[in-house]
């Protein structure tokens, strides 16, 4: 075991970054284009970091495996994105934001990056809106806010139920502007196989085209995969179906530590799974939470429909337990009170696998009129998957993976174990902790992207000045590629007799059982020793059929899913080390008497990081310390 | 599929630009442009004609001196004739400017798609009137060419030689085969004005949310004023109302 | 229930297509239509017959990647809803289904049901942007932008870029897709310095790839977000006065 250094420099913490961007090296605008770096991945994190080291002047070529950069899953995202603009006057500042991200994260992430992050989301808003997003306005025709779960200002900018898709599409037009201008090539369709290193560093990639199946190697002098994050691995999350892990698991079985695995958001409110061939769960987004409030009928044999279900028959849950929060209380919260309630079988809906979101008193309160306006798309998204209007009946929510705050591990410079290797976005751990609050997301991918990145990666690239990048007829490369298409070959040539998909389910059942909302040690070794016996069956039976050389979707999965198989591996050995119960990981051993998360800051006070050995069941452990110098660690109360 | 965009990348600077309406022309909105302005044009003419031919209506007198005052427009301030024949002038370089865009128009959409749907579409806004324009819009031309040769010219005109205009129009709308044709010909005409006239205010930009919901009752409107009056000659005629 | 479906399968671009029946059994009416899909699938591999090719990604349908034709309709029979989110419940038992992919000649197919809009992309390149470098932005209220503009502006920039009003229109047209990018910044007081350029560039790579407007609404129809051809109209607009005022500009 080792202990990593994080290369946080030392100083205040309000200055940290601004001092830190004049200590960094920088290279000169004319020799930017000597320069070519690699971006994988075209989500707010790629596309933005793309379209900013275009504009800076180096040679950028993105990858994205959509067939267009605006297709990917930051787009789904809802609600909102945080920011310290404090228009409000309602108390909000930078150090607020970075205090309630890293209380909200269970004080287990690094406070430098997130007071930089907290720094930066000003600049985020300022930045979109000049690009022309769309954010929603007050009749006087400045920005409007909402508030979100974790937090007690209204620092929430939205545009309608859509913000992830207009900041996406700011970033994705950003990245269009560079293309005519000639800074930055997007290959679309092609899926990033493999990292190249050569000695010690990262030289670049080896990707497939998924429609013709080719093959292809590209050098670079840096290499930055904002490649998202792998709540796939659960088969059932609310992710776009080929949200995947396989290029930060890869890069990690080429060196770079995978941080945190253990961490994974469940969001609480996403519409119940209505049968067993559900292929994927729907948010709604949490700025729902708002104003709907959240119960449960208190008789479990409760059969009268919810609008005759007196109020002294109902237990509003969350307004019971979090008297200052109430129906505003965090994810990590919400989801277990939900989860509890279930149990105790108080569902509702027909599989009595929901609890109610109900709107009745704000539809009361402020007119159906202003309650379309603030929710109306969520509501008809909800109308179109169930057939029911939650105009009249309440919605019926229960929680689903949404998120992972794990990640590939970085430092300050958000470069991995892999010198110049980056990950930004949900791709790295960096700046969540144990929990990331709503809104945050979309804030730490344009934060990466546009404002911390580019700056970083100059300070990597600056001592390289005049070495060429590392031709791609390096003995590395070939053995990449080889490696690449040796698997290919070996799922065609299988012909098992079950799908990926069957595969990936039954994996999926066993991540959401042993490692999903609530651990248990021996939970944990069953998914252990589960996990490796599926995954030789996987090897030997699976069926992969048509050929390599086209558009073929279940071969793209079969490598897809062999990496959950390992990543899920590792979440289970991580879960199973940390002792105590933090944010999104609750392991039932460590919990108050009144069923609330209990840390144990003496012992986990860090970070875990990954490092791949060859097996699956045997990676070694490191730990990057994490110091609270300037919020105290406490015991967090939503109470 | 790797899309190499850049290969389009790169400022160019701006190509030798051509006038105006020659570059305008160039687009296909250029020519929605001259189909929307056309379209104007002939609706002032169709609107026109349908009122002056009510004279039908009043007497034969009347009807003959109307059809000689067309000649003698701004007479003596312009030679006889001249007015009229300017007109004519304009509105046949309108018609062939329409024609001409919506020939250009519609071979660019099949371009667009030369593999078409094999399953039987299902339309849900594209009403018969749209999707019939070049239908309508060929009968409507082969109309035109017809009653000018009829009224115009008398080339077909079942009149005897030196017939008033109003005996040409009894005499023709007498026989039935005639009638259904001129029938035929302005129902072909109605649907081909109902879209037209709702089309142009897209073609021509004028759009404004709160009066959009009027173009679709103009253009019924319209429709209804121009094609009923139309209808009701050779109807009148064949009824006995006129003879 | 239990449907009949016809499906366009197509091994690749220059390949022949043709229907093939497949039966879909025991679909519950709560499952989505790509669900269907998927079940129709894993029943070709038990069998050993290569599955169905269809793009789908978020299944919310915000990504914008689905597009199936469904009997003749763009996104299937539901209003305002993208393929991802028909619901079974649409269909009765014993329908017959006809699956087409989008065609245009924009719009390549590639296999099966999927095809490629990357002409999208080059219409946006041509303009559908702000011209903003990274750092360089003013703070974001210092404009005011009235409401009743931002919504408008949101209303246009709400296109998913699925392409379901180049598939609907019996052109093969792509007015919608490009209108709403134009409405979305012209509108904005951001977006004025470049007003013109966009208009016009975007307008005439549109031409490149797609077919005319002859005002038929059937992408008004189809489209999964609502988008209105008021917005058409004003491209209209804004693309004469960007005829004429780029001639004086350069």
């Amino acid at each position: 075991m080792t202990v990593l250094d994080n290369k946080v420099p030392d100083g205040p913490i309000e200055s940290l970054w601004d001092d830190h961007k004049f200590s960094m090296k920088l290279v000169n605008p004319s020799n930017k284009r000597k320069f070519d770096i690699i971006i994988v991945g075209t989500g707010l994190a790629g596309a933005s970091a793309a379209a900013t080291l275009g504009e800076l002047g180096y040679r950028v070529k993105v990858f994205t495996f959509h067939d267009s950069p605006r297709r990917a899953h930051s787009i789904a995202a809802q609600g909102g994105i945080n920011a310290a603009k404090n228009y409000h006057g309602d108390g909000d500042s930078v150090f607020r934001l970075f205090y309630d991200t890293v209380k909200g994260g269970d004080y287990r992430s690094r406070e430098a990056n997130v007071y930089r992050l907290a720094q930066v989301s000003n600049n985020i808003i300022d930045q979109c809106v000049a690009q022309g997003v769309p954010f929603a306005r007050e009749y006087g025709g400045l920005l409007d806010n909402r508030s979100f779960g974790g937090a007690q200002v209204s620092r929430t900018f939205y545009a309608r139920g859509q913000t992830g898709q207009q900041l996406l599409l700011g970033a994705y037009q950003a990245l269009a502007r560079q293309v005519k201008a000639g800074t930055v090539e997007v290959v679309t369709n092609a899926e990033m196989l493999d990292v190249v290193v050569v000695d010690g560093r990262a030289a670049g990639i080896i990707t497939r085209d998924l429609v013709t199946g080719e093959i292809s190697r590209h050098s670079a002098h840096a290499t930055v995969l904002g490649t998202g994050g792998y709540s796939n691995v659960f088969y059932l999350s609310t992710n776009a179906m080929t949200c995947n892990v396989t290029a930060a698991w890869r890069a990690h079985r080429k060196g770079a530590f995978f941080a945190n695995p253990a961490y994974t958001q469940i969001h609480p409110t996403a519409i119940p799974s209505s049968d067993e061939f559900q292929s994927k769960l729907t948010l709604m987004s949490e700025s729902l939470r708002n104003d709907g409030r959240i119960w449960v009928p208190n008789d479990p044999d409760e059969t009268r429909a919810a609008a005759d279900i007196p109020e002294s028959d109902r237990d509003y849950y969350l307004e019971r337990r979090y008297p200052s929060f109430g129906n505003l209380a965090p994810r990590d919260i919400s989801s277990r009170a939900a989860k509890i309630v279930v149990d105790e079988g108080k569902g509702v809906g027909p599989l009595k696998n929901g609890v109610y979101l109900d709107f009745a008193d704000a539809i009361g309160r402020l007119g159906r009129d202003a309650v379309a306006d603030k929710y109306g798309n969520l509501f008809d998204m909800y109308e179109r998957i169930t057939g029911e209007n939650p105009y009249d009946v309440p919605m019926r929510i229960y929680p689903a993976v949404h998120y992972t705050m794990g990640g590939l591990w970085v430092d300050y410079h958000l470069q991995t174990t892999i010198p110049g290797l980056f990950a930004i976005g949900e791709a790295n751990f960096s700046d969540h902790g144990a929990n990331r609050l709503g809104a945050s997301a979309l804030m730490q991918g344009l934060a990466d992207g546009y404002f911390v990145l580019p700056h970083t990666v100059g300070d990597y690239l600056a001592p390289q000045l005049g070495q060429p990048k590392v031709d791609t007829s390096a003995p590395e490369f070939d053995a990449a590629e080889e490696g690449v298409r040796a698997q290919i070959d070996g799922f065609l040539h299988t012909k098992g007799t079950r799908s990926v998909d069957w595969f990936h389910r039954e994996l999926g059942k066993i991540m959401w059982d042993y490692c999903g909302m609530e651990r248990s040690k021996v939970g944990l070794e069953k998914a252990l020793s589960e996990i490796p016996a599926l995954r030789a069956e996987f090897e030997s039976d699976v069926r992969v059929l048509g050929a390599a050389d086209t558009l073929n979707s279940s071969l793209e999965k079969a490598g897809r899913v062999a990496d959950f198989f390992e990543l899920g591996e590792l979440m289970c050995k991580d879960a199973l080390v940390r002792e105590e119960s933090a944010g999104g990981h609750f392991r039932v051993e460590h919990q108050t008497d009144e069923g609330e998360a209990l840390r144990d800051d003496d012992n986990f006070a860090h970070v875990t990081a990954w490092e791949w050995t060859g097996t699956p069941a045997e990676p070694n452990e490191h730990r990057e310390a994490l110091d609270f110098t300037n919020v105290k660690l406490s015991t967090r109360s939503y109470k | 599929m790797a899309t190499k965009v850049s290969e389009r990348g790169g400022a160019s600077a701006p190509a030798k630009r051509s006038p105006f309406l020659v570059e305008l022309y160039r687009s296909a909105l250029g020519k929605k442009y001259v189909m929307a302005i056309t379209g104007i044009i002939f609706m002032g003419y169709v609107l026109a004609h349908m009122f002056g031919n009510l004279k039908l209506y009043q007497s034969a007198a009347e009807f003959n001196a109307y059809a000689e005052f067309l000649g003698t427009i701004l007479y003596p301030i312009a030679p006889d004739g001249a007015v009229l024949n300017v007109l004519r002038v304009m509105l046949l370089g309108a018609l062939i400017l329409h024609v001409t865009a919506a020939f250009q128009l519609t071979q660019m959409n099949r371009n667009a798609r030369p593999d078409s749907y094999r399953s039987k579409r299902d339309f849900v806004a594209a009403d018969f009137a749209a999707r019939t324009m070049r239908w309508t819009g060929v009968i409507v031309l082969l109309f035109i060419g017809y009653h000018l040769a009829d009224f115009t010219f008398g080339w077909v005109n079942p009149a005897a030689e030196g017939a008033t205009l109003y005996e040409k129009v009894i005499a023709s709308f007498s026989n039935p085969a005639i009638a259904g044709f001129y029938l035929v010909a302005n129902l072909a005409l109605g649907l081909h004005l109902y879209h037209g006239v709702w089309s142009l205010f897209q073609s021509m930009g004028w759009n404004n949310r709160r009066f959009n919901h009027w173009r679709r009752y103009l253009a019924v409107a319209f429709t209804v004023v121009v094609v009923g009056g139309n209808l009701s000659f050779p109807i009148a005629v064949q009824v006995g109302l006129i003879s | 229930m239990n449907l009949t479906l016809r499906v366009w399968r197509q091994a690749g671009p220059d390949a022949p297509g043709r229907f093939e029946t497949y039966q879909a059994t025991d679909i519950s009416e709560h499952s989505s239509f790509l669900e269907m899909l998927d079940n129709v699938n894993e029943g070709l591999i038990e069998v050993g017959e290569e599955p169905i090719e269809f793009m789908h990604d978020c299944r919310e349908g915000i990504c914008g990647t689905c597009g199936i034709m469904i009997n003749g309709q763009a996104h299937g029979p539901a209003q305002s809803t993208a393929t991802c989110q028909l619901h079974m419940r649409s269909f009765s038992d014993g329908d017959e289904l006809v699956l087409e992919p989008w065609r245009a000649s924009g719009f390549p197919i590639i296999k099966d049901l999927v095809v490629d809009r990357a002409a999208f992309d080059r219409i946006i390149e041509e303009g559908g942007y702000i011209t903003v470098d990274t750092a360089s932005a003013p703070d974001a209220n210092l404009i005011p932008i009235p409401k009743e503009t931002a919504d408008f502006a949101m209303d246009a920039a709400a296109c998913i870029g699925c392409g379901a009003c180049v598939a609907a229109c019996p052109n093969g047209a792509a007015q919608l897709f490009t209108a709403a990018k134009i409405a979305h910044l012209n509108v904005l007081p951001q977006g004025q310095a470049e007003r013109y350029q966009r208009t016009e560039g975007m307008v005439d790579v549109m031409e490149e790839y797609f077919g005319s407007c002859t005002n038929m609404g059937e992408c008004e129809a189809a489209c999964p977000k609502g988008i209105s051809i008021d917005f058409i109209a004003t491209m209209n607009k804004d693309y004469r006065k960007a005829k004429s005022q780029n001639r004086r500009s350069s």
